[in-house]
């Protein structure tokens, strides 16, 4: 048992006390210190050097949504980590990719996962997506003083919504600002490319091997042009992770599968660097 | 003033033992059954929504019979307990004996201080392992004391003859179907030895699967997945790639 058992041994009463479905509730009535927003930071100048995720994009099609990430960390001007995994199942119907600050990050979905289970086992339901995208947001707006110091985490949530029978994104800001992303969304340094990317290929009757493409194709560009973002690495078989959730849930590309796509895509760009072109009108 | 009469320790805690038997001894009874891939719960229920059987970690499913307010309360703080101690240490660490333990001692302070009432419930903390050895199965009286149970255990009113019919009868590698027929046929009988029919909409059944790919193992059958498992006959290879279908 955790700290304050007293001498019995038995649950203590904060265990027993109906109430909050919430995990995070329980845990800031219980042991607030344990909660990420609750530790105190001490002053310093300037931005803390810590290893930073970069780009994850989501792309929706009928029947699902697609969201990916590439695989690379930095830490200033240094690639801290080539193969960091950056995209988690949040739940069977959710998924969350992380940009900013890795080791915060990787505990706010730690939390989040958490936060998502407890509920379902205390109240024998799912949380609505809705509901799922408001405690993230919540979760990201009790990061905001690490983030005023330059740890900021910005993730993007993308889910199956059972109700409506649909893939759906939600993109954050810093101050856990939710907003619904329709088609296709990216976040992290290297989005402004992959957006630019995704506009142009997109289009609403996407396949789910169209969509993985796509994100492939997207995250590309994104390390095209920005250098803190990975492109798919051939040498040390490190490729963009991918995954899709549809009606059956939350399904992880396998390496094989995203290096095949990856591969091809890389083929077609030794003649056509570019990628591929859109319509001119 | 009125000089309160003495009553002597031994009967003030069996008059506290036979108030919490009679409480359990109320609700319907359960069973819990160990089978070739993991551990399956069969109860009578006629509600859907308020379960007797429910998931508290990856592997790990509790069970209980009695008052429904304080069973309730015990799980939460029970899922409570797992996810505090999954998320200080890691996943792994959280363990049946360990929760089983933390339930003991809750139930048996609960049940010899002066200023609480004993707790009417009986429960089950199972944990399906890697293989059949590893499955862990723990009874938990009211008065906080632990059993460790191997193959079959039976809660609730009913439960000491339930208890010797499923001994008699269980075997070590039922398949899922055997394993609930026997379960069904044990729930069925009654006090005085006459058998009556419990209707598939009036049964709860769970199981921790030891094959789910999942890392939670447990899960609810219900529905036509629970009709096709009942009327298979003997050997159902059938209805258990069935299962694993859904």
């Amino acid at each position: 048992m955790e700290a304050n058992t007293r001498s019995t041994g038995r649950l203590p009463a904060a265990f027993l006390t109906p109430g909050s479905s919430s995990f995070v509730d329980f845990l800031s009535d219980y042991q607030p210190d344990l909660l990420p927003g609750n530790r105190k930071l001490p002053q310093v100048q300037g931005a803390i050097e810590a290893p930073h995720g970069t780009t994850i994009v989501a792309v929706t099609f009928p029947g699902g949504v697609v969201l990916a990430g590439d695989r690379r960390a930095t830490m200033g001007n240094v690639i801290a980590q080539r193969d960091i995994e950056k995209v988690f199942p949040a739940d069977e119907y959710s998924a969350v990719g992380i940009a900013g600050t890795a080791g915060l990050a990787v505990e706010m979905v730690k939390l989040f996962q958490l936060e998502l289970e407890h509920f379902e086992k205390v109240e024998g339901a799912q949380l609505s997506l809705e509901g799922k995208a408001n405690r993230l947001s919540t979760m990201i707006r009790s990061n905001l003083g690490m983030a005023m110091q330059g740890l900021a985490v910005v993730p993007l949530f993308a889910g199956f919504d059972v109700d409506r029978d649909k893939g759906r994104i939600f993109s954050y800001d810093v101050t856990g600002g939710r907003s619904e992303e329709h088609g296709y969304a990216a976040t992290g340094s290297g989005s402004l490319f992959a957006r630019g990317a995704m506009k142009k290929l997109y289009h609403r009757d996407l396949s789910e091997a169209d969509a993985t493409t796509l994100v492939i194709q997207a995250l590309y560009d994104a390390a095209d042009d920005d250098s803190a973002t990975g492109g798919p690495d051939v040498a040390r078989r490190i490729y963009p992770i991918v995954t899709v959730i549809t009606e059956d849930g939350f399904r992880r590309l396998t390496d094989e599968e995203s290096a095949g796509i990856a591969r091809s895509i890389l083929e077609r760009r030794l003649e056509q660097p570019d990628g591929p072109r859109a319509e001119l009108l | 003033m009125s000089t309160p009469f003495y009553v002597s320790p031994q009967q003030a805690m069996a008059d506290r033992a036979e108030y919490a038997r009679k409480g359990i001894a109320r609700g319907r009874s359960l069973v819990v059954l160990q089978y070739a891939d993991g551990i399956v719960f069969v109860g009578e229920n006629p509600s859907r929504a308020l379960h007797k059987f429910s998931e508290i970690y990856d592997r790990i499913g509790f069970a209980a019979a009695g008052k429904y307010n304080e069973y309730e309360n015990l799980r939460i703080g029970g899922v409570r307990y797992a996810d505090m101690r999954g998320y200080t240490y890691d996943r792994a660490d959280v363990t049946a004996r360990g929760l089983a333990n933390v339930y003991a001692q809750t139930l048996g302070t609960i049940f010899s201080s002066a200023a609480e009432k004993p707790y009417e419930v009986e429960l089950v903390v199972a944990e399906v392992g890697e293989t059949a050895d590893g499955d862990q199965i723990y009874r938990l009286p009211h008065d906080g004391s632990i059993v460790d149970e191997h193959g079959s255990v039976a809660v609730g009113g009913n439960a000491e003859q339930i208890s010797s019919y499923l001994d008699q009868r269980h075997q070590d590698g039922m398949s899922l179907a055997e394993a609930l027929k026997l379960a069904v046929q044990a729930l069925s009988r009654d006090t005085n030895g006459t058998e009556r029919e419990i209707p598939a909409e009036r049964l709860e059944v769970a199981v921790l699967d030891r094959t789910r790919p999942q890392k939670r193992k447990f899960k609810r059958i219900v529905g036509r997945q629970l009709g096709r498992l009942l009327e298979a006959d003997g050997a159902s290879t059938e209805a258990e790639s069935a299962v694993e279908e859904e």
